[in-house]
């Protein structure tokens, strides 16, 4: 199969639904055996932290939640961007379908940092670049839900939150620069591209099995709410039918 | 385990009420996020089961039964 044979049929609902049947409890699999393990191995067999002592455990839940608040919101630029341009089926059902997801993990992340902070600022919350910009994103989400909420036609809705979800895209480098740009209470990144993780591998191992994990889940929720939305999208197809009775597998 | 015996690990070194509050949420998530994809397709199956109705009578499999 050709690269641009793989993108029409991903354009297909039909298509990415017989093809995601298989990898949809992989990822759930996947992820769960991922994130108990980081989880376990962050709370009990990390070292604590030479200056915020035991609290640093949070990151192991903050970061991978942050980590996808942001990557979520990243998808459903792309999506949006799929949708007003070339009008693809499958990315309106993105933008659909994973605004509730990503509102989610974008409050893990804003909860998870206040209850960081107060043990280590001193403060359950403070209006420092980073932790502003991430509230802006949850409202960003909440704007992207209330959008579709507020227009009855399903595809003046559709290019409505494309556009919002395009133009939010902006806040995105805004959050990952915030704490360079503002330098105020929250700290660096932990991992970079271009250089060796400051903390030692005994504290980042935990941590990047949990955002391996957390991607596990995102791609698990992905093709769940895509498969679910496809079939109500159709429900008279033949094909849906045919699964319905159980004679498609899976 | 870097820690001395399970009281030192519940009390985190003073810090035990925010990190298993921290942890506590991020589970109750995951669990409920799970479940509600695995409801959510459950309930989309008998949706359209209960619409085929007449047609393909018994089309209630094995996994579906309570």
């Amino acid at each position: 199969m050709t690269l641009k044979q793989f993108w029409h049929r991903l354009g297909s609902p039909k298509w990415f639904f017989h093809m995601s049947g298989p990898w949809q409890g992989a990822f759930a699999v996947l992820a769960v055996l991922l994130l108990l393990t980081g989880m376990t191995w962050g709370l009990a067999f990390a070292p604590p932290d030479y200056q915020q002592g035991n609290s640093f455990r949070i990151i192991y839940v903050h970061v991978p939640a942050a980590v996808l608040a942001q990557s979520v919101y990243l998808t459903l630029g792309v999506a949006g961007v799929l949708l007003l341009v070339w009008r693809m089926k499958m990315a309106q059902l993105v933008l659909e379908n994973l605004v509730g997801f990503g509102a989610w993990m974008t409050a893990l992340a804003l909860f998870t940092g206040a209850v960081w902070g107060k043990p280590t600022w001193g403060t359950w919350w403070v209006f420092d670049g980073r932790t502003t910009s991430t509230l802006v994103l949850l409202f960003l989400y909440f704007g992207l839900y209330a959008l579709r909420q507020a227009i009855p036609s399903r595809e003046a809705a559709g290019r409505a939150c494309a556009l919002l979800a395009v133009v939010g895209v902006i806040n995105i480098p805004v959050i990952k620069y915030s704490v360079e740009w503002w330098t105020t209470l929250h700290q660096g990144a932990t991992f970079k591209l271009t250089e060796a993780p400051a903390m030692p591998a005994s504290m980042w191992a935990p941590l990047l099995v949990n955002v391996l994990g957390a991607y596990c889940l995102f791609a698990a929720n992905l093709i769940a709410k895509l498969r679910t939305a496809i079939l109500r999208q159709e429900p008279g197809a033949a094909w849906v039918r045919d699964w319905a009775a159980g004679e498609v597998r899976p | 385990m870097m820690f001395e015996d399970w009281q030192a690990f519940i009390a985190m070194g003073g810090h035990g009420l925010y990190v298993w509050m921290a942890y506590s949420v991020a589970v109750a998530l995951l669990i409920a996020n799970l479940t509600g994809l695995d409801r959510e397709r459950r309930r989309t199956r008998r949706h359209l089961q209960a619409q085929l109705g007449n047609r393909t009578p018994g089309g209630l499999d094995a996994s579906e039964a309570p």
